[in-house]
């Protein structure tokens, strides 16, 4: 920043911010704030009477061995979401990259899953794995595997997790594909030159030249495992079995909606909170460091 | 131009006309989706026709859960709905709200004319009743479980339907020997094999008559009947003479696929059954577990009431008074009953369903009141009434998986279930001092 510019007016560039501001303060400021002030107190569902507590709702939840399980269970789930949404929206971007005839269709059906709404995605994938309805549960039972989510605490992750990371891939597809038609053709026709197969000119060529898509999307697809994936999980599982699919977003909408604990969800919704600013911030600290725009 | 002008002065003129009759409108918010929630709207339209003072406008607002929920966080906003029905577990939480709800009784005595209150069925009621014995809400959808089985199988197995438990496994063992894949499965595990097991065999389930007594209630299932039960359960899952589902409805096509010979559920799976089972079907009461009783005490409900919500215009409860007086009529009631599989709530619209035949037509649509009314409920059958009881059944139900699945032992769920329950009973107790 060597240069500086200057504004004429003193103001003009805080009314330029301004509405930027106001949007940031009434989505995100101002309910995160009362969620502050809800996870401090004690209320009844009515809301009739509500008493000062501290921090007790948050010592309550750290005792709970359960909520420290869904840590656990929140980690697994979001890496494995993010890593499959992302390998394969790569995957199908570098395989659509090469496709000159009928990509458009390919691109357009590619994208459709990303517009399914969470809560038909999981009622699709919870109708295919149904035990004794499901096409996929049938089949893996020709083949030996006993499938049963409503029990199986592996199976009900691994149910969740596909059909979240399905969801996702489409819209991953779209930036990677961006992306690689965006890398130029120069630098990939001089390796081939220098006699690089297709393989080797992604890896060493290709790959590091979508670092910053690749970036933007690992953050983007850690959100989403994080917050958007309740609909999926709440048509399928419900968090069970023994909330084998429990993750820190589901348990903030069971102990806030099913019953009616606002301080203890608020707590929760705290905790979430802080972890995916810390995130974030690892994230553009470490990685973004990696990053060559 | 002038079209636009015409268009204007047509529309100004149909809004004056509109209201010429004014009705007052009262407001509905329900949890019946598909077939139930038109029965419902043809209930309210049955009710629009019959005076013309008020409109009843019923709003579908999705789950149980949602429409709880959901009426709660309007309550707040102080934009409530008149009515809201709310599923049995909610009792606590609705009861908990003073000056949030207005009692059924209070509202009845106050605008119906010589509403008597012995019209409905004990058992029905006493589900909803203050420590007082006054009605709080009114029974809408109850429903209580029954056995379900699948009668061709038996023929072909030559097999009786079972009375006892010890029957049952017995008839579960040669059903998975004979080829079947599963003997039987369970709907509403924690309501069926927890709550009213322990009704039906007269065990408490919680101190403090069940909860009735106030918020001090500490759970009381930790005794060697229930334990033993879960125990018998387990040992039936081990040759798939019992298939454990998943929770709430699951087992459903299960039975309807002709995968498990017996199925329990609730009484108001008939509608379901009846449509989608290609297979002669039957329904008998829950069997007796021998090494605790005899004979059966009596089963308690589940399905949900109508709470009225304070904060609207007297003649506005005058009309929601005028509605449940309609609702309680014998017509309304066996209509809904014999369309729905749940229980009538009022003598009269259970004598008119046996007038009617409709017993004689359909053998075993009257188990359910049969089990219901079976003796004169005592303190552990009465029912069940716990704050954050929604999540307690969450915990029924983890702790029971862990024992279908192998992770723990009946004494040890069962042991988990009374702490970790005894924390939320807690917590209620602390928000609602």
């Amino acid at each position: 920043m060597s240069e500086r510019s200057f504004f004429k007016n003193r103001w003009l560039p805080y009314w330029l911010l301004l509405p930027q501001l106001l949007i940031t303060a009434v989505f995100f400021l101002w309910p995160a704030g009362k969620a502050l002030l809800q996870s401090v107190q004690r209320q009844d569902a009515w809301g009739l009477n509500s008493s000062f507590v501290g921090l007790a709702n948050f010592f309550d939840l750290f005792r709970d061995d359960l909520y420290l399980q869904s840590f656990g269970t929140t980690l697994i789930f979001s890496v494995a979401v993010t890593l499959i949404a992302l390998a394969g929206g790569l995957l199908f971007a570098a395989c659509a990259d090469f496709i000159l005839k009928g990509s458009n269709a390919y691109r357009s059906l590619l994208m459709w899953p990303y517009a399914v709404a969470p809560a038909i995605a999981g009622a699709l994938w919870y109708f295919m794995f149904n035990p004794s309805l499901g096409i996929i549960a049938n089949a893996l039972e020709a083949i030996g595997y006993d499938w049963n989510h409503a029990l199986d605490g592996g199976d009900a992750l691994l149910l969740v997790i596909m059909a979240s990371a399905w969801r996702q891939i489409g819209y991953n597809f779209l930036f990677f594909l961006a992306g690689l038609q965006a890398v130029p053709n120069s630098v990939i026709e001089a390796a081939a030159i220098d006699g690089a197969a297709p393989v080797r000119r992604f890896w060493a060529i290709i790959f590091p030249l979508l670092s910053p898509i690749t970036f933007f999307l690992i953050v983007l697809n850690t959100v989403y495992s994080f917050f958007d994936t309740f609909g999926v999980i709440h048509a399928t599982t419900q968090g069970g079995p023994i909330q084998a699919t429990s993750i820190l977003v589901y348990k903030v909408y069971e102990t806030g909606f099913l019953s009616q604990d606002l301080g203890g969800s608020a707590a929760q919704s705290v905790v979430l909170m802080t972890m995916v600013i810390a995130l974030t911030f690892i994230q553009f600290r470490y990685l973004g460091a990696r990053v060559h725009y | 131009m002038l079209r636009m002008r015409l268009l204007v002065v047509l529309t100004l003129a149909a809004l004056v006309a509109a209201p010429a009759a004014a009705q007052t409108e009262i407001v509905w918010w329900h949890a019946m989706g598909g077939a139930l929630g038109e029965k419902v709207n043809e209930i309210a339209a049955g009710f629009n026709e019959s005076q013309d003072e008020y409109v009843v406008t019923p709003v579908y607002r999705g789950s149980y859960a949602e429409t709880m929920t959901g009426a709660i966080a309007a309550f707040r906003a102080g934009e409530q709905p008149h009515i809201v029905q709310v599923f049995e577990v909610g009792t606590a939480t609705m009861m908990a709200a003073e000056g949030g709800i207005y009692p059924v009784h209070e509202l009845m005595g106050k605008y119906a004319e010589g509403w008597n209150p012995d019209a409905y069925l004990p058992a029905v009621i006493s589900y909803y009743v203050s420590d007082e014995g006054n009605l709080l809400s009114l029974p809408f959808n109850s429903s209580t479980p029954v056995l379900w089985y699948n009668q061709d199988a038996l023929d072909e197995l030559g097999l009786e339907v079972p009375t006892t438990w010890e029957e049952l496994e017995a008839a579960a063992n040669t059903a998975v020997e004979n080829g079947w894949e599963c003997g039987m499965t369970s709907a509403w595990q924690t309501w069926i094999q927890l709550e009213n097991f322990s009704a039906w065999h007269d065990l408490p389930f919680a101190t403090l008559n069940n909860g009735y007594g106030g918020l001090g209630t500490e759970m009381a299932i930790d005794n060697e009947g229930v334990i033993n039960h879960i125990a018998q359960l387990q040992r039936m899952t081990e040759n798939n003479a019992f298939v454990y589902p998943g929770r709430e409805s699951a087992g459903e096509p299960m039975f309807l696929n002709q995968e498990c010979v017996f199925f329990f559920n609730s009484s108001a799976g008939y509608g379901a059954i009846n449509t989608g089972a290609d297979f002669e079907f039957g329904q008998t009461m829950m069997p007796v577990d021998t090494r605790i009783r005899e004979e059966p005490q009596n089963s308690i409900i589940g399905g949900a009431t109508l709470w009225v919500l304070q904060g609207h215009e007297e003649e506005e409860y005058r009309g929601v008074a005028r509605f449940f007086e309609y609702l309680s009529t014998p017509e309304v009631q066996a209509d809904w009953h014999q369309f729905t599989g749940y229980v009538p709530i009022t003598l009269a619209a259970y004598e008119l369903s046996q007038e009617q035949g409709f017993y004689e037509e359909n053998p075993g649509t009257d188990t359910a009141i049969k089990q219901l009314t079976l003796n004169e409920p005592t303190p552990n059958s009465r029912g069940i009434r716990l704050g954050n009881f929604v999540q307690i059944r969450t915990v029924m139900d983890e702790e029971l998986e862990a024992v279908w699945s192998g992770q723990k032992t009946p004494e040890e769920a069962i042991n988990a279930i009374v702490q970790r329950g005894n924390e939320l009973l807690r917590q209620f107790e602390r928000a609602n001092r």
